[in-house]
């Protein structure tokens, strides 16, 4: 597997300044990531990770250092550059799915392209290429609310595959589902790692999901505790 | 940035999603306009119409009327008789700028032929009359000043009393009564149509105005008369004609130099003035009204569109995270605004287009649908949703995109 830099960060800290109390969420995380790598970041509840996902997101920016996502330097770029940035390189999963309610599958899935520029004629057919790439080629004109929570996480994967993004971000994505359907989530993040070379990072805090990962980053209290590769890489 | 097609298709489905909400908040939009249009139609049909019928009247005519206009809040007191047909007479030939002065004393009564009815106008005149009004006669003929000097029964009809009461046949030489007193038709008037107030002209019985006087309306003063018609004999006289009559009248009924007039000279230029005043202070008002309406109907739309943009915060967080910029956002809420507001516009249109014609046709009222008041109509509910839409438009885009997700 060829084996390019894809995230560069370099001693990110971000401060929460919540009037008289300065939160520090991260300090000094530096890390990287490879091109068509599986990481879980790991931590409890308030050891950084959801701060960290939002700044790898391009959703906030950090107080301090500097984040390259594929060589470009992301730390300080307005709300604009960091909208231009996510519609071509990322792709979000959340733990509540956010799909658009009474828009059926197919729409949700060709949203991204709304934003990207993709010509109108070519996303019906991208959509559909994503959505059976995720098992729901037969549920494309479903609407959310007539899926269950596995399938809707699966619409949303396929959302995050739809834009070619370079990595796809989840976050806690199977934070809503039971057991079973977790691991078909994380099944299905594995074989999009493996067979089609996607590099994703999730963050989750239940160490069996994280195990999933090929490369397991451990958080607590802003700053990386452990950084390990699991028997998978 | 997103095609506006685009955009317009995703408000049009988020508008679909809330089909009763939407309608009610373009329902002050759509009364608005309905109003706005309605009014401009009905206010320049008037307008058009009142300029219409007197300039088919002559603007070379004068009214005298007995006691003074000058009474508070424009009242004229008619119960004042200080005019004679001997002043018409005067009138017209003392006054070098007159043409034509008729007087005119009558009033309602029931005419009856045969077992037929009818109440209508009886016109107490000289033959002048018909010189002043600019009337011809159809058929038959016009009494004469003989006539009127012998105050002989003969009458001159209206089509409309041909038409009510002789049920079409030639009432020519044939005799009806008013008030019990019988007359001969002597002649049939053209047709005429209505006055400027709306009022049937065809619907009326011409007498000599000592008949009149004498024999249908006998008042405790006799030979007085309510009005005097007075023709300049041209517009470009008729204020000469207006100072001739009225120093005439001054001398005849020996008004003091200063003195209180005991008639009144109208111009029938000031009155088309006077009524066009009316008809446009009217027409401003109810669109003031209505203009308040639309203005109402705006921050319907600007209190909707905020109760939206808090409803689909989480909508907006995802579409940031999937790459909508700042200005995707903002246009999506401007556009739906903008659509509330101009489909109600355009409802709004038709409906003030269909409500104008059925009171034209209903009320037979005249009606101008004019292209300039379905254009500002549009144009201001456009107005009206970009500048009540844009605050809630502006709001959305600068949502932070983690708590807009993070919004339940």
């Amino acid at each position: 597997m060829a084996m390019n830099e894809l995230v560069r960060l370099e001693v990110i800290t971000k401060i929460y300044d919540l009037g008289d109390v300065r939160v520090e969420a991260l300090r000094d995380v530096s890390f990287t990531v490879e091109e068509g790598e599986f990481l879980s970041i790991m931590g409890a509840s308030g050891s950084g990770k959801s701060t960290l996902m939002n700044i790898l997101g391009c959703l906030d920016t950090p107080t301090r250092g500097r984040y390259y996502l594929e060589g470009h330097d992301v730390s300080s770029l307005s709300r604009d550059e960091l909208a231009d940035i996510r519609k071509h390189k990322i792709g979000f999963v959340f733990q509540g799915f956010n799909l658009l309610p009474r828009m059926t599958a197919l729409e949700n899935v060709k949203l991204p392209m709304l934003y990207n520029g993709i010509h109108p004629s070519l996303r019906d057919e991208k959509a559909m290429d994503a959505l059976e790439m995720v098992g729901l080629g037969d549920r494309a004109q479903h609407q959310p609310q007539q899926l269950s929570g596995g399938q809707q996480q699966r619409v949303a994967i396929a959302r995050a595959l739809v834009n070619d993004a370079s990595v796809i971000l989840a976050d806690e994505p199977t934070g809503n589902l039971d057991s079973r359907t977790s691991r078909d989530i994380m099944d299905l993040f594995m074989k999009l790692n493996d067979e089609h070379g996607r590099t994703i990072i999730q963050v989750t805090h239940e160490s069996d999901m994280a195990a999933y990962g090929k490369r397991v980053l451990t958080f607590r209290d802003g700053m990386v505790l452990k950084d390990e590769r699991t028997g998978r890489s | 940035m997103i095609s506006l097609w685009e955009t317009s298709r995703i408000s049009f489905r988020a508008l679909a999603v809330n089909k009763m909400r939407s309608a009610l908040t373009m329902l002050g939009i759509i009364i608005g306009v309905m109003a706005v249009i309605m009014m401009f139609a009905i206010g320049s049909g008037a307008n058009r119409e009142i300029s219409d019928r007197f300039s088919s009247m002559g603007s070379n005519l004068l009214t005298v009327r007995p006691g003074t206009g000058q009474a508070p809040g424009g009242v004229r007191s008619g119960s004042v008789n200080t005019l004679t047909a001997d002043d018409a007479r005067a009138i017209a030939e003392e006054c070098m700028a007159v043409a034509y002065a008729a007087p005119v004393y009558g009033g309602s009564a029931q005419v009856v032929y045969g077992n037929q009815n009818w109440s209508t106008s009886i016109t107490g005149t000289t033959p002048d009359y018909l010189f002043v009004q600019d009337w011809a006669v159809g058929s038959g003929t016009v009494f004469t000043d003989q006539d009127v000097r012998s105050a002989t029964k003969v009458c001159v009809v209206g089509k409309t009393i041909v038409d009510n009461l002789f049920g079409g046949e030639d009432p020519i030489g044939k005799t009806l009564r008013v008030r019990n007193v019988p007359m001969v038709v002597v002649g049939v008037l053209g047709e005429i149509g209505t006055n400027p107030m709306g009022r049937d002209q065809d619907d009326i019985v011409l007498v000599p105005v000592t008949t009149a006087q004498r024999r249908l309306f006998s008042s405790s003063r006799s030979g007085s008369v309510s009005t005097i018609m007075v023709k300049a004999h041209s517009s470009e006289l008729l204020g000469a004609a207006q100072d001739q009559v009225t120093s005439l009248l001054s001398m005849r009924h020996r008004i003091r130099e200063g003195g209180e007039e005991d008639f009144t000279v109208r111009n029938m230029a000031q009155m088309i003035e006077n009524a066009k005043a009316a008809t446009r202070t009217m027409t401003l008002l109810l669109t003031a009204v209505a203009g308040v309406s639309l203005l109402v109907g705006g921050i319907g739309i600007m209190n909707i569109m905020l109760v939206s943009v808090t409803e689909r915060t989480r909508e907006i967080g995802i579409r940031m995270a999937l790459g909508a910029k700042t200005v995707d956002i903002r246009l999506q809420f401007l556009v739906e605004a903008l659509m509330l507001s101009l489909l109600g516009g355009a409802t709004g249109i038709i409906l003030g287009v269909a409500g104008a014609l059925s009171i034209s046709r209903g009320f037979g009222w005249a009606v101008d649908i004019s292209f300039f008041s379905i254009s500002l109509a549009f144009g201001f509910s456009a107005f009206v949703g970009i500048f009540f839409g844009y605050y809630p438009a502006w709001k959305a885009s600068l949502l932070n995109p983690i708590e807009a997700l993070r919004y339940e």
